[in-house]
């Protein structure tokens, strides 16, 4: 769905009232529920944060607890915001973060469904907060290049394809944000992994470590419990920066390479 | 007083050189040994702790995000300048340097420019080694394009996301050295406290915004690379958490402030909609290079863009500065779009806006692209069509942004924008060193003040970062930590510790039981009013005194009247907030201070009281050629110390635009 | 990669699936081959199976054929056991579900009930088996007269067999069935198979995607024919 469904150049503004069945979770320990809540004359031109802000000052102002979850930019780029909306991970709108999302995508008296991220590799910290730390141990597994400060050779020296270069970009666009995991019916970081596989394995100087790199993240995200890819290609339909399911195909080969040709 | 640390032996250029051959080295095996505390991960605070990670010291990094690679700095759209002249246009480390040191209206010191300039080739190697998958052409070497009016192409960009680019290629150095043991990482954990050991910095107090727990960390050296304090405004193009509450608690623990009141304001970003407004967006200053901005010739008037006919449209840009036209200097293109509305041409609902036209880049595509086709006699409908695609090409993305955020199409009426507050290029005073006034704190990145003086040039920003945290700190700081080799790790039960950890319990406890009404939030967005009103793009005495007193009063209210719901000991958002904004007041105060001081117009700062007949800047290098640096002492009060500046290379000269 | 992680990482598992799903989509087109020689007698009504005789007799004597049996049984065994656990495994990873699922929104059914459409093709599979393969090997239940093949052999008559076994309606519907839930299962696991095994160039996904689509149809397609044409009396 795009924002402006053919409505030529403008779009008309109002407000609206929507329900709201939320998440709520004291913290990790503690069992959850969900909670509803009215937020009323909500302008169709707020962001869907906006709106939870509004909603927010009001429960404060009312003694009542906020609701709790993650953000940051607000401009759809560093892969905090992670609301599992409607069904959705980041909403109803192709390619766009929570962050991104206005209100002008839902319709006066609409319920919307808030939920965190669920994954067991994604605990929840409290009410639509989860903790994602299961990325970071998987980029430590070898999401880098292992080149220490000043060993660089000139920028210009290795000509890199492209087509290739390109391609590794597009990979490399990954914003962290775990709406793959959140999608996937087995809360699988394959899309993840992959892209991170697949922007290094593109560039030559991600050559030398290109093997083991394939092999110890795919074990690193085996140790946190994520599930296994089953090409379904729920991760790639909501990915709000559009990575390929096909960089999962490349983790694959790369994986069966690396496994084939290793002598251990 | 003030002693930058400046190499005097040698002239501008051969500085650098000369202060590395003659730094203190550590030896490995008393790296191992030093510890090294680094607040914040963005581009600067990243790559220091990979860089020190690498060189063996023990490092701790902090961020309060759930990960390093959230960091603002990801953010950034348009690109890293470098003098690597692969353009074969001309290009130098002394016009980098001197481009900088103009751009940024000559409040900027030489030496620390022209380091800037020559290590910016190095960031590129860099990176491309760390695989920043940076634009290339078919030949396969690396692309560069013009930003931000320069007359060079030394700018290196990955499409629109070069910060997010830079910023993995720097996260995942430091995980690298995670992995590797060197670098402990701990996210979700915010700084509220410096701990100071016989006069230097040791250690850092942390919340735990997990728990609410505080916990105690020792350092042998401390770095702040925590980025700038652009949500003192309220709205802005930070993030939402970006703060200045690190640099904030080492400033009043001795750390100066350097040019508080320097602050950028970004022309292109997209209007504000109504009093909900979290935070602004930008639109890439590229959006200028083709785009027309105009606002009606009549004051107030209603009628939608396009039935606005062509003669009764105000192209103040290219009518005020023929030469430049719409890609001037982004102060001085922002303070003609307030110019406009503030006179009451303003557009849009709130007429807080003016109009970024694409209509003729659109039909100039549409003939090029028509007679690359052969097409002798397009029509205008086929013209509009095949020029649409060219601007969808170059620019698809802003546009889809732009129609996501407003319901808007771009491609079918003007944009709407008007300035905000984009970057801050005062902050901690450091010297050459890069360290504050505080001995054993340093400072790196947008979080201090050195390089960018009053105006920022686009596409340095990121320069900076990198620059200070790969290649400058890494050889700075053995001048400081060859001296701390026989300095034992100090436990964290030292009394300091202690001390420092119930000050800031008590602030908290204190800010949780004044149980009154208003939010945070509230407060917040009062401050930002007085602050965008009256220490904005335009300032003047009467209104900076209003402001000060009008921060002092909203300080009261705030410590009588906050709400903060929840608990200490959970993660509890709503009372991170609350010790941010209780240090923007202060810092707002401030900020007015210096503006009051500097009665000048320089780059970003525009004082209403120095400017020219035609209303253009007066910058008066004979009474301000200096960096005012703010001591502070006690409630309300701080001591204005002077750096002078001296321009023995690049000699001041008035910047003309027209 | 030591072998061990084919069977205990995720990736690995995948590679195991891929290989032995494909190793049965050939035993798929060997076993649509034979069993097609039934239509001989749609055209020749002289035939009376045959054709599809020799072809049986020709396939129980072939010594390379006894072996592969073994393997395809192997191949049979490790996709179902492997199947299941990668099924319950995954299930496993997200202990809470949501309140509103995603659904068609992201992915085809289909592809998200694998595990589903293996198990009643296994449950057809037992079926299958007790119908043909246990009276062909062990029991000769319902072929105990031995029929002269027009080559000289003599062979069952597995033709017989086929036709009796498909008088009833129950057992021509559940075959249907059968091979609906055979056409889905290949529909993903076909091209599903090739992404695992690391097949990502965009040309050879898009031809892998149309033979995929081509042969979940056709193949299962004849073989629903199967007993529809002898209920119907179009052979036999």
């Amino acid at each position: 769905m795009t924002p402006l469904g053919g409505t030529g150049g403008f779009m008309e503004h109002k407000n609206i009232n929507v329900k709201l069945k939320v998440w709520k979770q004291k913290n990790s320990q503690t069992a959850g529920r969900f909670e509803t809540y009215e937020a009323k004359n909500i302008s169709t031109e707020m962001s869907f944060l906006e709106m939870f802000d509004v909603l927010n000052e009001e429960l404060i102002s009312d003694g009542k607890e906020p609701i709790t979850f993650d953000h940051d930019c607000r401009e759809g780029i560093c892969g905090t915001c992670s609301m599992y909306i409607n069904g959705r991970p980041h909403g109803p709108w192709h390619a766009t973060t929570t962050c991104q999302l206005h209100m002008r995508a839902f319709n006066d008296g609409e319920t919307i469904v808030v939920e965190p991220w669920r994954a067991n590799a994604f605990p929840v910290i409290k009410d639509l907060m989860v903790d994602r730390t299961a990325f970071e141990r998987i980029i430590q597994a070898g999401g880098f290049i292992s080149v220490n400060t000043g060993n660089a050779v000139d920028a210009n020296a290795i000509p890199v394809d492209k087509d290739k270069a390109d391609a590794s970009f597009a990979a490399a666009a990954c914003i962290g944000c775990g709406a793959c995991v959140a999608a996937c019916k087995n809360s699988s970081a394959m899309l993840f992994v992959s892209a991170k596989v697949t922007h290094l394995a593109l560039l030559p100087q991600g050559e030398p470590e290109r093997r083991t790199r394939a092999l110890n993240m795919v074990a690193q995200m085996d140790k946190e419990g994520f599930g296994g890819c089953t090409n379904t290609g729920a991760c790639e339909a909501v990915c709000p920066k559009e990575i390929s399911i096909d960089n999962i195909a490349r983790l694959n080969k790369e994986y069966l390479a690396a496994g084939l040709l290793s002598e251990k | 007083m003030l002693d930058a640390k400046i190499p005097q032996e040698v002239p501008l250029d051969n500085k650098w050189t000369y202060y590395k051959g003659h730094c203190k080295l550590v030896n490995p095996a008393n790296k191992r040994r030093l510890e090294v505390i680094v607040v914040g991960t963005g581009l600067a605070g990243a790559s220091a702790a990979a860089a020190l990670g690498e060189l063996g010291y023990q490092v701790k990094a902090f961020c309060f995000q759930d990960s390093p690679r959230r960091a603002h700095s990801i953010a950034a759209q348009g690109g890293i300048n470098a003098a690597k002249n692969y353009q074969n246009d001309g290009d130098s480390v002394f016009r980098l340097f001197y481009d900088t040191i103009k751009g940024g209206d000559y409040r900027a010191r030489e030496a620390n420019v022209h380091r800037l300039a020559e290590v910016s080739t190095n960031i590129i190697d860099q990176c491309v080694a760390q695989g920043v998958p940076f634009a290339r052409e078919y030949g396969g070497l690396l692309s560069n394009r013009s930003f931000g009016g320069t007359q060079v192409q030394r700018t290196f960009y990955a499409a629109g996301q070069t910060g997010q680019q830079l910023l993995i290629g720097a996260y995942q150095a430091m995980e690298r050295q995670v992995a590797l043991g060197n670098v402990k990482m701990y996210s979700r954990h915010e700084m509220l406290d410096v701990v100071m050991i016989d006069g230097k910095a040791r250690g850092i107090i942390c919340r735990n915004l997990v728990t609410g727990k505080l916990e105690r960390f020792f350092g042998h050296a401390v770095l702040l690379c925590t980025g700038g304090y652009g949500n003192v405004f309220y709205l802005s193009t930070n993030a939402m958490g970006c703060n200045v509450t690190a640099i904030w608690k080492a400033h009043k623990k001795g750390a100066w402030f350097g040019n508080p009141c320097f602050t950028q304001i970004h022309p292109t970003c997209i209007p504000v909609t109504g009093d909900h407004q979290s935070k602004l967006t930008l639109m890439s200053e590229s959006l200028r290079n083709d785009g027309r901005i105009w606002v009606p010739k009549k004051q107030g008037d209603n009628r939608k863009p396009n039935e606005i006919p062509e003669e009764e449209r105000d192209y103040y840009l290219e009518r005020r500065y023929p030469a430049f036209g719409n890609l001037v200097p982004r102060d001085v293109a922002s303070r003609a779009a307030k110019e406009r509305c503030d006179a009451g041409y303003g557009v849009g609902t709130s007429k807080q806006a003016v109009y970024l036209d694409y209509a003729d880049a659109i039909k100039r595509y549409g003939k090029i692209e028509a007679g690359k086709q052969a097409m002798e006699n397009a029509d205008e409908a086929t013209i509009i069509l095949l020029g649409k695609e060219v601007v969808k090409e170059k620019y698809g993305n802003l546009f889809d942004m732009y129609e996501k955020i407003t319901g808007e199409n771009p491609y079918e009426v003007p944009m709407r924008i008007y300035p905000a507050v984009h970057y801050t290029m005062g902050g901690l005073w450091v010297d050459y060193e890069l360290m504050t006034t505080v001995p054993g704190l340093y400072c790196l990145g947008e979080a201090n003040f050195s390089d960018h003086g009053a105006n920022r040039l686009g596409a340095s920003a990121l320069m900076q970062g990198l620059a200070d945290g790969y290649f400058v700190i890494p050889y700075t700081m053995g001048n400081y930590m060859s001296a701390e080799i026989r300095t034992k790790a100090i436990s964290t039960d030292h009394p300091a510790f202690e001390e420092t950890e119930k000050a800031v319990a008590d602030r908290i406890n204190q800010l949780m039981n004044i149980k009154g009404k208003q939010t945070v939030e509230s407060f917040h967005k009062r401050l930002g009013k007085i602050m965008w009103n009256k220490c904005g793009m335009a300032r003047n005495a009467e209104g900076l005194k209003q402001a000060i007193s009008e921060i002092q009063q909203l300080k009261k209210d705030f410590w009588s009247d906050l709400r903060i719901p929840g608990e200490i000991n959970e993660m509890n958002p709503e009372l991170d907030k609350a010790g941010r904004v209780a240090d923007f007041i202060e810092l707002g105060e401030l900020m007015c201070m210096d503006a009051l001081q500097r009665n000048e117009s320089c780059g970003g700062h525009f004082r209403e009281e120095s400017q020219t007949p035609e209303g253009e800047a007066d910058r008066k290098d004979d009474e301000f050629a200096y960096v005012s640096s703010w001591e502070f002492k006690g409630e309300n009060q701080w001591e204005l110390h002077k750096e002078e500046l001296k321009f023995e290379v690049a000699k001041p000269s008035k910047r003309s635009y027209k | 990669m030591n072998w061990s992680q084919l069977f205990t990482s995720t990736i690995g598992k995948k590679i195991v699936m891929s290989v032995t799903g494909l190793f049965l989509i050939t035993f798929l087109v060997v076993h649509v081959g034979v069993n097609g020689c039934i239509f001989k007698d749609a055209i020749d009504s002289s035939d009376n199976g045959d054709m599809f005789n020799r072809a049986a007799q020709f396939m129980a004597r072939n010594v390379v054929i006894r072996i592969m049996e073994y393997v395809l049984f192997a191949g049979f065994f490790i996709h179902i056991i492997q199947g299941l656990v990668v099924e319950f495994e995954n299930r496993g990873k997200r202990k809470r579900g949501y309140e509103v699922n995603l659904g068609n929104r992201g992915s085809k059914w289909y592809s998200r009930s694998m595990g589903l459409l293996g198990t009643i093709l296994l449950l057809f599979l037992l079926l299958h088996w007790w119908h043909f393969w246990i009276p062909s090997r062990f029991t000769h239940a319902g072929i105990e007269e031995p029929v002269l093949l027009s080559n000289g052999f003599i062979g069952h008559d597995m033709f017989s067999l086929m036709k009796a076994t498909f008088s009833e309606w129950w057992i021509v519907i559940v075959y249907v069935l059968g091979c609906i839930s055979l056409a889905w299962h290949l529909m993903h696991g076909f091209q599903s198979a090739f992404r695992t095994l690391g097949l990502h160039n965009k040309k050879y996904l898009n031809m892998v995607n149309a033979l995929g689509i081509g042969f979940s149809i056709i193949v299962p397609l004849i073989f629903a024919l199967m007993p529809l044409s002898f209920k119907l009396g179009w052979i036999g």
